[in-house]
């Protein structure tokens, strides 16, 4: 059996490779070498070395804003996330009637596109805040807080899931041990469960960077970037700079490769500092 | 050796299945794919203009795609680099000749460009012609009449015109508007002006068409707005006039106009909440298919966009037009052929005029439509008018002489932060000077 699957691996791992080739490996490559081009489609590009990247910096200061903006957004994000929905998968670990019924509806939220749910939070978001007499628009911290709640309500359920699965892993007896010892609620938290979640948080914590770094669609729904490019989050940015001047496709290439590679090292880091802390069952 | 065939076979099948894309056209018909630039008119295309061409022409399909409102330019990009790109497509002017100056056919030999009555609206480039004007418009401030007769009927109105028509200048409108304001409960309505929209994709409103007279004041025409390297704004006062009239006796307080549409303020004039909108003649099919219209089809009226600069009495709505069509030369001779059919067929076939002047309401510039030929919609007959009214001319659209989009997003943004306060409006003007300078300077003007 090792043997055959040793000899038609290459011929089993084909269809996949191909795939990956297809739709990821050579539009990242062409991408890569297009930032160095200027082009309208993809087809005319010609070479121009630095300027694309030297011109995401200088035309306008969008682009540094967008990435402040987007880090303060992810920082509140990651945390506010993972807090809210691990006391959650607490909650609905306890036994608690009817838990089946809210993890669903905790879920649920999740189903729903960036789009969509965009559109309905502008409107939920301009109702409250109209009988303040103001809009989403009015002033950027709005839009920044509206963002934040969106991005909380739909991300919560999927990481609560998530950390629902990792407690209901820690065995039994190691719970039971602590309370023979006389642990307290606090000194569980801290000392069995969390450690014991670790490679559950290590995840989360790499999804809800990474989601709060690439988040767009909510981002063009709710505020488009207003007012004056304040809520520009990077991608929005990207897709801004690739479309609202003729000529700049090469910039909004630029940026993209650049936010690419952020993202990859930021999530990079996160994950080796967090891996350190997981502890081996 | 069956299992390594078998095996073979498995994953020649899964191979072949990432290159299979969906497969050609099998009908044997030719595609003909229109990118429409019109939302407002897009139920028309898919329900009445496409089973009406293909039912002429059975040989053709023709495929009419809208893109969003506001996101034409982005749609169409994404489109030609298809492998099945538009063959018919919109351009805005001079400046969306230039975007798309590696896809635009020449036209000169067409029956389409034949149609055109005056050669010399067409658009060329080196030599050739490229695009195609398709329907001539007009915008101003739209005006309810029903409630302008019931304002100057009151007894204690503070002006002493008798009716809308006479306003003719800045500060008659500003006396009027405002002296509207004060009698909101006496007319019925519940704000002058219907809301400036600001949400985002709704601000084009006023990025294009209001700035339309400064920009008329400032350099003329559309070849020296064009050529522009800078822009003073040296009418700033005279939009910033109109535009705080618009804000300051408006159905939508100030703070609120980030969450309103330009569909939401064309439903309140539909809607009778209130007089006047600025709009052009293009939002009639707005206006009648508004559920629970109540503006009578003769009350609907335009008042050119007074604001106070020097000469207006003479001066009429804006009329223009920025909607050339203009065929991709990259598609098929079938498909050219196809689109050329298809254009002559809607413009000069007794099928298809009917359509343009009663379901597309197009005031076209074609010689195949007699004087007589013009939307039955309220606001086409009012241009009409406006165009031929004595001692009056046309303001000429030259906002496609705006250098760039961008240009347009800060301006609109600029424009909010004043809204909210954070803005004087010399700090507007001085953004719109800059951002000119700057996108002017990009396109090496």
């Amino acid at each position: 059996m090792e043997k055959t699957l040793r000899k038609y691996f290459a011929l089993f791992a084909l269809p996949a490779l191909i795939c990956f080739a297809l739709a990821f490996f050579i539009p990242m490559v062409w991408g890569f070498i297009l930032s160095f081009c200027e082009f309208t489609t993809i087809t005319d590009a010609s070479f121009v070395g630095l300027q694309n990247y030297i011109r995401a910096f200088t035309v306008d200061n969008y682009f540094t804003q967008a990435f402040w903006f987007t880090l303060g957004f992810t920082i509140v994000t990651v945390i506010t996330i993972n807090i809210l929905a691990f006391a959650l998968a607490l909650v609905l670990t306890k036994n608690v009637p009817g838990t089946n019924a809210f993890r669903t509806i905790f879920f649920m939220p999740n189903l729903i596109g960036g789009i969509v749910l965009g559109w309905i939070w502008q409107v939920v978001l301009n109702g409250v805040l109209a009988s303040f007499e103001q809009t989403l628009l009015s002033d950027a911290k709005y839009g920044f807080w509206g963002l934040v709640i969106l991005m909380n309500w739909q991300n919560i359920g999927y990481m609560m899931v998530i950390y629902i699965a990792a407690i209901q892993n820690i065995p039994a007896d190691m719970l039971e041990a602590a309370s023979i010892d006389g642990a307290d609620g606090k000194t569980t938290l801290f000392r069995i469960t969390i450690p014991s979640v670790m490679p559950s948080i290590t995840i989360c914590m790499f999804l809800t960077l990474t989601n709060g770094f690439k988040l767009y669609d909510q981002n063009l729904a709710l505020t488009n970037g207003a007012p004056n490019h304040q809520t520009e989050m990077l991608a929005l940015n990207i897709f801004n700079t690739f479309y609202s001047r003729v000529g700049f496709e090469g910039v909004g290439q630029a940026k993209a490769v650049m936010f690419t590679i952020l993202v990859a090292a930021i999530a990079l880091i996160q994950l080796v500092a967090t891996r350190s802390r997981e502890v081996e069952n | 050796m069956r299992k390594a065939l078998t095996i073979m076979l498995i994953a020649l099948v899964a191979v072949s299945s990432v290159f299979a894309n969906g497969g050609a056209e099998s009908s044997g018909k030719t595609e003909v794919y229109f990118l429409n630039f019109k939302p407002e008119i897009a139920d028309v295309y898919t329900n009445v203009v496409e089973p009406a061409f293909e039912a002429a022409y059975p040989q053709y399909d023709l495929k009419v795609v809208t893109a969003a409102s506001n996101q034409y330019q982005t749609t169409l990009r994404s489109e030609l680099s298809k492998s099945a790109p538009p063959v018919i497509f919109q351009v805005n002017g001079p400046v969306g000749i230039q975007e798309n100056i590696n896809t635009v056919a020449p036209l000169q030999d067409t029956d389409f460009y034949n149609l055109l009555a005056d050669k010399g609206m067409a658009l060329s480039t080196d030599g050739n012609v490229v695009a195609v004007p398709y329907a001539v418009e007009g915008y101003g401030i739209i005006y309810n009449d029903a409630i302008m007769r019931k304002y100057f009927a009151l007894p204690d109105k503070a002006v002493d015109i008798s009716s809308a028509e006479e306003i003719s200048n800045f500060e008659t409108l500003k006396a009027v508007v405002e002296d509207m304001s004060k009698h909101l409960d006496e007319l019925g309505i519940q704000g002058v002006f219907a809301s400036t929209s600001f949400m985002p994709g709704s601000e084009w409103r006023w990025t294009t068409h209001l700035v339309n007279p400064a920009l008329v004041a400032e350099f003329g025409d559309l070849a020296t707005a064009q050529a522009a390297a800078t822009f003073s704004f040296t009418a700033s006062e005279n939009f910033k006039n109109l535009f705080d009239l618009y804000l300051d006796n408006s159905v939508t307080p100030r703070t609120m106009v980030g969450s309103r549409a330009d569909a939401d303020s064309m439903a309140e004039f539909a809607l009778g909440q209130v007089a006047m909108v600025q709009n052009g003649n293009w939002a009639a099919a707005q206006i009648l298919g508004t559920t629970g219209n109540v503006v009578a089809d003769d009350d609907i009226k335009f008042l050119p966009l007074y604001m106070g600069i020097e000469g207006e009495e003479s001066q009429g709505i804006c009329v223009g037009t920025e909607n050339y069509l203009a065929f991709n030369k990259n598609a098929s001779p079938e498909a050219l052929e196809g689109a050329d059919t298809f254009l002559t067929w809607l413009f000069s076939s007794d099928e298809g005029k009917p359509i343009v002047t009663n379901d597309l309401m197009f005031i076209t510039p074609f010689s195949t439509f007699s004087a007589d030929e013009v939307p039955n919609d309220p606001l086409a007959r009012q241009v009409n008018i406006w165009m031929n009214k004595d001692g009056v001319s046309s303001v000429p659209w030259i906002f496609n002489g705006i250098p760039s989009e961008q240009w347009k997003a800060d301006f609109a943004q600029a424009m909010l932060e004043y809204i909210n306060g954070r803005y004087t409006w010399d700090q507007v003007t001085q953004v719109a000077i800059d951002a000119w300078a700057r996108e002017a300077e990009i396109y090496g003007r």
